[in-house]
């Protein structure tokens, strides 16, 4: 990965480029005390390896949660393990450092660093690592602090504490397929005699091989079809006609005709075509169930937020769980740490970004005995605080008791579904037709046969195909460019998108590269006395100056004072400089009274501010008109409006541009929107969203990193190919050509094989081939054209 | 001719026995992670002695 660009050296251990002051141990250089160290504990422990399958496979340690006492609290740590007996604990924690063979080498040889590993076990694709460990020698707590020590920090959320045990309706299908799967084979076998020919000798084996293939179909029919009926039944009872009725229907004609020839030895019976049929039809279910095991899309704030917090009793602290904090309790927020719920601060500096919970862009100050909203992640000193509402019904977490939370899920009326009815009527017509037809010619053993055979032949079975399969070769598409889909049924939904919301901060905006401006005139000199003044102050914004300023002249300081949540002020070289927010440096120019700008007075004179502006993700001006043909815009903030100016200039002048939108508000927004019959794609990225992503048609939730953590949502976009969505929504729109196209061409099959089955002629023979030969036809078609069209939206 | 009844059920039986295969591979969860085996398996055992601790 790492490549020398230039003369620097390379640390060994994570390849970033090393300061001139650089760590050197056993002739290899490192770029920090952390690299050397983690190197060092390999080195000790033997395990070299790690650096011989990839060249500089760490990572730089970042500053993170390194509080793990709430580890050694029996009732957290019995909610994170998966097993326990006396002797050994099994525990999962998802590592979100897990990059390459490197790390499955290390932490699969955690014995090595701990005799009390007994084994660890990773599944690259999840990140997770699964441990066994004798807790008599090493504690819950040791454990996590021993990965910490390595570079792998595990992140333990409070959803780990509600695991959901997924995957099991996965291997339930998977086993019905392997079953379909042994009986269609078999019952191959045993049908290609008949479609030959039998000689006079060979006679004897016929019936042998009708009531085996009998038998065949009936674990085909009653275990592998049974989601068929079951859903079927439920789409009846709602009176609603999904694609599993004509399915259904036709799986139980299909074996009920093959028992009644069979029983009454009046012919071979459909037994291949049935489990052919079966067989195929839950190919077609698993290629839609088939979706990311790495990436979530069902995470709410459980997973943002810890899973204990420090709480200070009796002058004593001690970590809670986050569930069973009450009303009242003190709580202790590190660095770093994120509230869980909403309190009152009490001591300390509180200096919280709540990007992520009300999209404000910049850290906001606050002082002793305000209301700090859940959620907000504190930066600077430790701080404490009381805590006045529970975690459920903190002013974020409210959001989820919403009703657009409870609800299920029913936003999306797919276009199997909802031909279905027209599909199942015309077929049904048609049998009756043909069947009244040879009751009228007094031929009632036709008739029966031309019944069941127009329902068999007309079997909706390629559209139940080739939908999944056109899907998934779009989800594939997507996936190569980073934009991934919770299901199938989603990229459908993004074909009839006509109206796009987008969240402003960390949507629009990049998170992390903030662009510093000053307006007004400053001179060097005066540049020297503000960086002298403000390198004595912490505070993140001063940090961003100073780096902004480039200047490191140090003058001299008297009468140094910091204000928290105003500014700093003092006297360098004899000048007086004021640098704060607007009240502080009073009086300042009304219009420039927003938040996140810095003031600055020199000697009573104000000489203008300093202004952080955000900067727009790369690609975005080039989506926008691409798209304004096709699609209206929206944009709400939870933000100030200070960036009004440059939103304008982006959108088209009609875009509505709303402002400081609680989660509520935007949530309220979209439904508005809905309403209106408008088709909604919210695109966001924070906890603020997650109500509006819920709420709209297709939730986008947009990030940087897919490991980190993003609301819950429909899909996952790479904040680096967000200039690529007119290409994803114009590849979404041709699969559904594509799938309409196909339906053309499995109609024209089903013409040929209705031909025969209205004259009651259909032999089982014709039967078995024309549906394979259909199936086979429609997924060439529908990868074909897949592939043409990615090639031809350039997302080859 | 009769041979062949008893062929067909020796073929029964053994397609029988690899589907159980497959059910029991299934269930002891050799299909959930299809990634990881591949880079494992090129690890090089780097003592003797490391393959006792990993039986």
């Amino acid at each position: 990965m790492a490549v020398a660009t230039s003369n620097g050296t390379l640390c060994y251990h994570c390849g970033n480029e090393c300061a001139d002051d650089h760590y050197t141990l056993d002739n290899k250089t490192f770029c920090c005390a952390g690299c050397q160290g983690v190197y060092q504990i390999l080195a000790e422990n033997n395990l070299g390896n790690y650096y011989c399958y990839n060249s500089n496979p760490g990572q730089t340690l970042k500053p993170g949660n390194t509080h793990f006492e709430y580890l050694d609290e029996p009732r957290v740590a019995s909610q994170l393990v998966d097993y326990a007996d006396k002797e050994i604990t099994v525990v999962t924690f998802y590592i979100p450092a897990i990059h390459c063979s490197s790390c499955i080498w290390l932490l699969e040889h955690l014995h090595k660093l701990n005799a009390s590993v007994v084994h660890s076990r990773i599944d690259f694709l999840k990140k997770e690592l699964s441990v066994t460990f004798r807790h008599e020698g090493l504690s819950l707590r040791q454990l996590a602090e021993l990965l910490v020590s390595v570079g792998y920090e595990p992140l333990i959320s409070l959803q780990d504490v509600v695991k959901e045990k997924k995957g099991s309706v996965n291997r339930q299908l998977i086993m019905k397929i392997a079953v379909a799967g042994f009986c269609m084979g078999n019952v191959m076998l045993f049908s290609f005699p008949e479609y030959l020919g039998l000689s006079a000798v060979e006679q004897q084996f016929k019936q042998l091989f009708s009531w085996l293939n009998l038998a065949f179909a009936i674990p085909v029919t009653f275990y592998c079809g049974r989601d068929f009926f079951v859903s079927a039944w439920a789409g009846l009872k709602n009176r609603l006609i999904n694609l599993d009725v004509p399915l259904a229907l036709i799986i139980a004609i299909l074996f009920l005709r093959t028992a009644f020839e069979i029983i009454t030895q009046t012919g071979p019976g459909f037994t291949d075509t049935l489990s052919g049929l079966v067989f195929l039809l839950l190919m077609g279910r698993w290629v839609k169930q088939r979706t990311y095991q790495h990436l979530s899309f069902e995470r709410d704030y459980r997973s943002y937020f810890p899973v204990a917090v420090t709480v200070i009793r009796d002058n004593e602290e001690k970590p809670v769980a986050v569930s069973e904090l009450a009303v009242g309790d003190r709580i202790l927020i590190r660095n770093n740490e994120i509230v869980p719920a909403d309190s009152i601060l009490m001591k300390g500096d509180g200096f919280l970004d709540f990007s992520f919970v009300t999209g404000e862009s910049m850290p906001v100050q606050k002082v002793l005995g305000e209301i700090i909203y859940a959620g907000g992640r504190q930066m600077g000193e430790a701080v404490e605080m009381e805590v006045v509402k529970p975690v459920s019904q903190s002013y974020l977490t409210r959001l989820w008791n919403n009703e657009a939370f409870k609800t299920p899920e029913n936003k999306i009326r797919n276009f199997n579904d909802s031909i279905a009815r027209y599909f199942s009527a015309v077929v049904l017509a048609l049998a009756v037709c043909a069947a009244l037809y040879w009751i009228k010619m007094d031929d009632t053993g036709k008739a029966w046969a031309a019944f069941t055979a127009v329902l068999i032949v007309a079997c909706p079975c390629v559209l139940a195909l080739s939908t999944p399969f056109t899907l998934s070769a779009v989800l594939g598409v997507f996936d190569r460019h980073r934009f991934y889909l919770k299901n199938t049924d989603m990229a459908e939904q993004l074909a009839r998108i006509n109206t796009l919301v987008f969240d402003k901060t960390g949507t629009i905006t990049s998170p992390g590269s903030a662009d510093l401006s000053f307006s007004g005139h400053l001179s060097g000199y005066n540049q020297a006395l503000i960086a002298s003044l403000m390198r004595n102050s912490i505070h993140p914004l001063s940090r961003e100056i100073i780096r902004w300023l480039g200047n490191s002249a140090k003058g001299e300081i008297t009468d140094y004072l910091e204000t928290p949540g105003k500014g700093i002020s003092g006297i360098v070289n004899g000048h007086e400089v004021l640098i704060g927010s607007a009240s502080f440096v009073c009086p300042v120019p009304s219009d420039t009274m927003a938040s996140s700008v810095v003031h600055v007075k020199i000697d009573n004179e104000y000489l203008g501010f300093f202004k952080l502006k955000q900067q727009l993700r790369t690609g975005l001006k080039d989506v926008i008109p691409a798209l304004a043909r096709k699609v209206s815009f929206h944009v709400i903030s939870g933000d100030n409006n200070s960036d009004r100016p440059l939103l304008a200039r982006l959108f088209p002048a009609s875009t509505p541009l709303s402002f400081m939108q609680s989660p509520q508000d935007k949530l309220e927004y979209i439904r508005g929107l809905q309403a209106t019959k408008h088709k909604v794609m919210m695109l966001g990225d924070g906890l603020n969203d997650a109500g509006a992503l819920k709420q709209s048609d297709m939730g986008v939730a947009v990030t940087d990193d897919i490991n980190n953590f993003s609301p819950a949502c429909d899909a996952i976009l790479d904040g680096a190919a967000l200039h690529k969505l007119p290409q994803f929504i114009a590849l979404a729109k041709d699969a559904v050509k594509t799938i309409k196209m196909s339906f053309v061409i499995a109609g024209s099959y089903n013409l040929i094989g209705i031909y025969f089955a209205v004259q009651g002629v259909l032999s089982p023979l014709t039967a078995a081939v024309l549906m394979p030969l259909s199936t086979v036809t429609i997924i060439t078609f529908t990868t074909l054209a897949t592939r043409f069209h990615a090639r031809k939206n350039r997302l080859q | 001719m009769t041979i062949i009844y008893f062929l067909i059920g020796c073929s029964i039986v053994m397609a029988l026995i690899f589907l159980g295969a497959f059910f029991w591979s299934l269930k002891n969860g050799q299909h959930d992670d299809m990634h990881t085996p591949a880079i494992r398996m090129l690890f090089d055992d780097d003592s003797p002695e490391d393959e006792e601790d990993e039986a």
